[in-house]
């Protein structure tokens, strides 16, 4: 399973402290994640299940480009990190 | 002191000038048209604009606002690495006294332009372009990375730092032909933990030197405040009694140990804590602080400032700022009381005496 850490600004929903999530892609994991934090997903894809603009994933400490994001393949023993972009003011 | 400033807002370009009545603002040109910023330099206004439709623009005026020629703004040449188009002007800065026909720009994607004749034309400064470690940067404020802050060293002709949302601080010795990423003991809270030190993905928000001490510099970092006594290479995180986070900073001309910022709550929240608007000053190099709030709003105030929205004049004494709420303000004393000059400008992104 891998390990999956959001950021802080998400903290009000999203526990604290990394969660699991099994797939052998970005996507799979985050899917299987959203399935059962439901109420995260429009917060991180879009209506459309594309990557938010202003969301960005690091698998592995690799900061993934957003076109292929999804389609990044992990291991078991992968962490993922799910950023904001430091955008507005 | 000075008794002008050029304030450029998301509808166009003022200028304040004191009489003996008080500051008053008047719109000088490009109604309507957001104005990203502005630079008057032996005699002439360059303005840099970006149309929401028509995209960036600079013109200049050699006769304070009363007429204006189109220049041709920079461009990133065809074959530069990612085929990036201008998105904004940023920056717009002097060469510096060593060369008085030298602009600068700092350009959204972050490209790095220089003009040595005063705006006619523009060179890309491909070095910093082509940095490996470019691949790292990412955007801050906008989607793509930018180039905020450029500073020529005003003892060395071919010695240039600049700072990067978020591509960290970096510095040329050789008048751009190569650079140099600087930044040690800066640290970035919103990357990975193993990334956090990474030096070339640093958001410094805002850097400025002291003139008259240029290897003092100050940051307003997008994690806390810094001081650097080398240029840029080695930053101190300092410790403030308020918030610590904010976009614009200033530095005091000739005492190093003097700077100014403008807290906000960090950083998902982006405004006053409590409604309380307040400017902190420090006078020992960072030791302590003042918390300034007479003639600020106290309360329900959302007022921030951005990156270029602060400016301190020769003297050291007079300060401005201008807000996203369209608010202006200057002080007489170096931010011990504040007179509120217009409450009513559009959302201004800079202000700069002249």
């Amino acid at each position: 399973m891998a390990e999956v850490h959001f950021t802080s600004h998400l903290r009000n929903l999203v526990p604290d402290g990394p969660l699991s999530a099994s797939g052998a892609t970005v996507g799979e994991a985050l899917t299987n994640l959203l399935a059962v934090q439901p109420h995260v997903r429009g917060y991180v894809l879009d209506d459309r299940g594309a990557l938010r603009q202003h969301v960005c994933i690091f698998a592995d400490g690799e900061r993934l480009s957003r076109d292929s994001a999804l389609s990044r393949r992990i291991g078991p023993d992968s962490k993922l990190y799910i950023m904001q972009a430091l955008s507005g003011g | 002191m000075s008794d002008h400033l050029l304030v450029a807002t998301r509808k166009g370009l003022f200028t304040l000038e004191r009489k003996r009545s008080g500051w008053t603002a008047n719109l000088i040109g490009f109604a309507g048209i957001p104005v990203t910023n502005a630079l008057r330099d032996n005699g002439t206004i360059y303005t840099a604009l970006k149309h929401g439709h028509f995209g960036p623009k600079l013109h200049r005026s050699d006769d304070d606002g009363e007429s204006w020629r189109a220049l041709a703004p920079p461009a990133f040449p065809a074959d530069a690495a990612g085929a990036p188009s201008l998105f904004q002007i940023w920056s717009l800065d002097t060469g510096g006294r060593h060369h008085p026909d030298r602009l600068w720009i700092g350009a959204i994607p972050a490209g790095l332009f220089r003009s040595d004749d005063r705006g006619e034309s523009w060179q890309f400064v491909a070095s910093l372009w082509n940095v490996p470690e470019r691949a790292r940067w990412f955007g801050g404020g906008y989607d793509a990375a930018g180039i905020h802050s450029v500073s020529p060293d005003p003892r060395d002709a071919d010695r240039v730092f600049i700072a990067i949302s978020c591509g960290g601080v970096w510095e040329t010795r050789d008048d751009g032909a190569s650079w140099s990423v600087l930044g040690k003991g800066l640290f970035a809270p919103y990357v990975p933990p193993e990334q956090a030190e990474d030096s070339a993905i640093q958001d410094p928000h805002r850097v400025v030197r002291c003139a008259a001490a240029p290897d003092v510099m100050w940051m307003q970092h997008h994690a806390g405040i810094y001081r650097s006594a080398d240029a840029g290479a080695h930053w101190t995180r300092l410790s403030l009694p308020c918030d610590d986070f904010g976009f614009a900073v200033v530095a005091h001309p000739r005492d190093a140990q003097t700077a100014w910022f403008v807290p906000a709550i960090k950083d998902e929240i982006r405004m006053p804590r409590d409604g309380a608007f307040g400017v902190t000053r420090t006078n020992d190099g960072g030791k302590t602080w003042q918390v300034m709030r007479e003639g600020l709003p106290q309360r329900d105030a959302y007022d921030l400032i951005y990156r270029h929205g602060l400016d301190v004049d020769e003297s050291g004494e007079r300060l401005a700022m201008g807000s996203t709420t369209g608010a202006l303000w200057t002080s007489e004393n170096s931010g011990a009381r504040w007179q509120l000059v217009n409450a009513h400008l559009p959302p201004i992104y800079a202000v700069r005496f002249v």
